[in-house]
């Protein structure tokens, strides 16, 4: 099997809240205590991506998926784990000592209105990752040559190179995104739901521009989304994602076809679809998200599920392979140990 | 410049009544700073150039007023308008450098607080919170009469109050600025910490130092016209626009009221004018109030 060009080992993300030293002082049990409040927001999440391969992270709102992937891409620092670009492990390496994987892997964001900076002109913008990461120097024609093809790439036209942002629409400005992260030729692109911003008629295009670009330049994608008729067109394989774990992995088809996590399930269930063959049965899930800042015990979704049972509670389940491919989270897929078979 | 005289901005400015006097008062007073010396026939620090015979002449319009001393003389019969628009220049000057100094520090003290946050953040705010529990003009007239009085001194004594205003502004829009994706995008770009305040941090927080600079001149002006009349600021051989209402308020009950009314109501139009035009650009820069 070839070397994954991403591989993350039990990634864990946990954000230290509650503000400074003397915020969080109080007085406990007749001592003066600082207790520690902490944000689980990623708890040992692995996956690998394979050359070339588009891997899908989804879950709702406030999973994790967005730190996932800003954790991998080094905006944030991992609190634990491995985190291997093209083999080499990075998660240690300071900004100065990354610069070289930088080279390997880039992001694409979310918010097109956020993420360029407002008072750059879009050449600037585009060359900055090459400018800051080339080995030699290069030449400002150099460089304006190169923005301006890249932007041509994306679907922007040379005159385009010297106006600011805020010229351009929403769907424009992801292309100028994507242009910049082509621009150092990157092996893996981490897109932070790159889409979700945009009218459903960009959509599109900007998703057909991102698989015309990892065919011509063999890319291959970390794709964070919540939609799944986004993921559905554009992912080789998913992982679910729930309260910072992940709960199953499969391949597109197979988890659209028979997802085994109960999580899966409600997930798809609720994903309106027009097509009535393709409706699944309803699994309707209650309750809310619980905090990430008091995690349960036991299985994380035991609380919505409606078919936990005793010993979901006590143990959490650990993300097992399973026959047929994939793996699954669940101890319903999990030959159970002598305690709990009575 | 044609889309400038076209854009929002001059619209608006045109139709802004007190901005467009505030600019006008202020462009006045630059002129007559920078070239002011021309227009006068006397140099008041020349002592040559000096008639000890024209001692305190009254302004032109009242009776015994000589034409040649528009708003009269002092004691030493030097023309009380070209010893303002001698003292103007150096007014103006440590408004401008004492502006220029507190920006440059406070604004990288700002930036380094907002930008790395902690410890640093944390010990950089409490000294500005201390220096704010004082009034700016204590801490300065404190400095001043520890230290000894001069330029240098004076524009030390500004930008240890001044800096406090830029640091805190700067440091808010850091904030603000840093949660913002194309930060993260430098970063994933390989940018150090100092590239990324430099290209990405510092040009989108300029914005409001631009209207803070234009009143910290108003009131840096202000301070050291304050300091000079107290006798703790400039030399009297390089007389501000404070220290000549200083010499002249020893006379002022004598009736010789021209020597310190026209520096004053020259300081009190210069700093309205600035501050009115200020005033104008928070109105239109500040974002959060549109």
């Amino acid at each position: 099997m070839t070397q994954p060009v991403l591989e993350v080992r039990n990634l864990v993300k946990a954000f230290s809240i509650g503000g400074g030293f003397f915020d969080r002082l109080q007085i406990g049990g007749g001592k003066l205590i600082a207790p520690e409040k902490v944000l689980n927001a990623v708890n040992g999440v692995s996956l690998s991506i394979a050359p070339g391969e588009v891997l899908a992270l989804v879950g709702e709102s406030g999973c994790g998926k967005s730190t996932v992937a800003k954790t991998v891409a080094r905006i944030h620092a991992p609190t634990s784990g491995e985190i291997h670009i093209d083999g080499t492990e990075v998660s240690s390496l300071d900004q100065k000592e990354l610069r070289p994987f930088r080279r390997k892997l880039q992001m694409i964001f979310q918010d097109p209105y956020a993420s360029l900076n407002p008072r750059q002109r879009i050449k600037d913008i585009v060359i900055e990752p090459m400018r800051a990461q080339s080995d030699r120097k290069m030449s400002g024609r150099e460089l304006d040559a190169e923005a301006i093809k890249l932007l041509g790439r994306v679907g922007l036209n040379a005159e385009q190179a010297n106006r600011y942002p805020h010229q351009f629409s929403g769907g424009q400005r992801q292309r100028i995104g994507i242009a910049r992260a082509l621009s150092v030729r990157p092996k893996v692109i981490i897109a932070d739901e790159p889409v979700s911003a945009l009218d459903v008629s960009i959509q599109a295009q900007i998703l057909n521009l991102m698989m015309d670009l990892r065919d011509e330049f063999g890319l291959s994608y970390l794709f964070v989304s919540h939609d799944l008729s986004v993921v559905h067109h554009i992912a080789d394989r998913i992982a679910v994602m729930y309260l910072g774990f992940m709960v199953e992995t499969a391949s597109r088809d197979q988890l659209f076809a028979n997802p085994r996590h109960p999580y899966t399930q409600a997930l798809l269930s609720a994903a309106p679809s027009v097509d009535k063959s393709l409706r699944k049965p309803e699994v309707e899930i209650a309750g809310e998200v619980p905090s990430a800042l008091n995690l349960p015990s036991g299985c994380c979704f035991r609380t919505r599920c409606p078919l936990a049972f005793s010993r979901c509670a006590v143990e959490r389940p650990a993300l097992r392979p399973q026959p047929g491919g994939g793996s699954v989270a669940c101890h319903l897929h999990d030959p159970a140990p002598e305690a709990f078979t009575s | 410049m044609n889309r400038l005289l076209s854009s929002e901005f001059v619209y608006n400015y045109r139709r802004n009544i007190p901005a467009v006097l505030g600019s006008v008062l202020v462009l006045v007073f630059a002129f007559l700073a920078i070239i002011g010396p021309f227009l006068v026939w006397q140099d008041p620090y020349d002592v040559s150039q000096l008639e000890l015979m024209d001692s305190f002449k009254p302004p032109v319009w009242l009776e015994g007023g000589d034409p040649r001393y528009l708003l009269g003389t002092d004691g030493q019969g030097r023309d009380v308008l070209a010893s303002i628009i001698y003292g103007a220049r150096i007014s103006a000057f440590i408004g401008l450098a004492a502006m220029i100094c507190s920006c440059v520090i406070g604004t990288t003290l700002g930036l380094m607080s907002g930008y790395y946050g902690g410890t640093l953040d944390a010990v950089i705010m409490r000294i500005a919170d201390i220096q704010l529990s004082f009034p700016s003009m204590l801490i300065a007239l404190f400095l001043m009469s520890a230290f000894g009085n001069g330029i240098g001194m004076i524009l030390i004594a500004l930008t240890a109050v001044g800096w406090v205003v830029y640091a805190r502004t700067v440091r808010g829009s850091t904030l603000g600025e840093i949660q913002k994706e194309y930060i993260q995008a430098a970063r994933v770009a390989g940018l150090s910490d100092a590239q990324i305040i430099r290209r990405h941090v510092l040009p989108n927080v300029l914005t409001p130092l631009i209207v803070v600079s234009t009143i910290q001149v108003g009131s840096f002006i202000l301070i050291e016209a304050s300091l000079s009349f107290l006798g703790v600021g400039v030399p009297i051989t390089e007389p501000s626009l404070g220290l000549l209402v200083k010499e002249g308020f020893d006379v002022l009950f004598s009736g010789i009221w021209w020597t310190s009314a026209f520096p004053g109501l020259f300081i009190m139009f210069l700093v309205f004018g600035i501050n009115l035009f200020g005033d104008f650009l928070r109105d239109e820069l500040n974002p959060r109030l549109r």
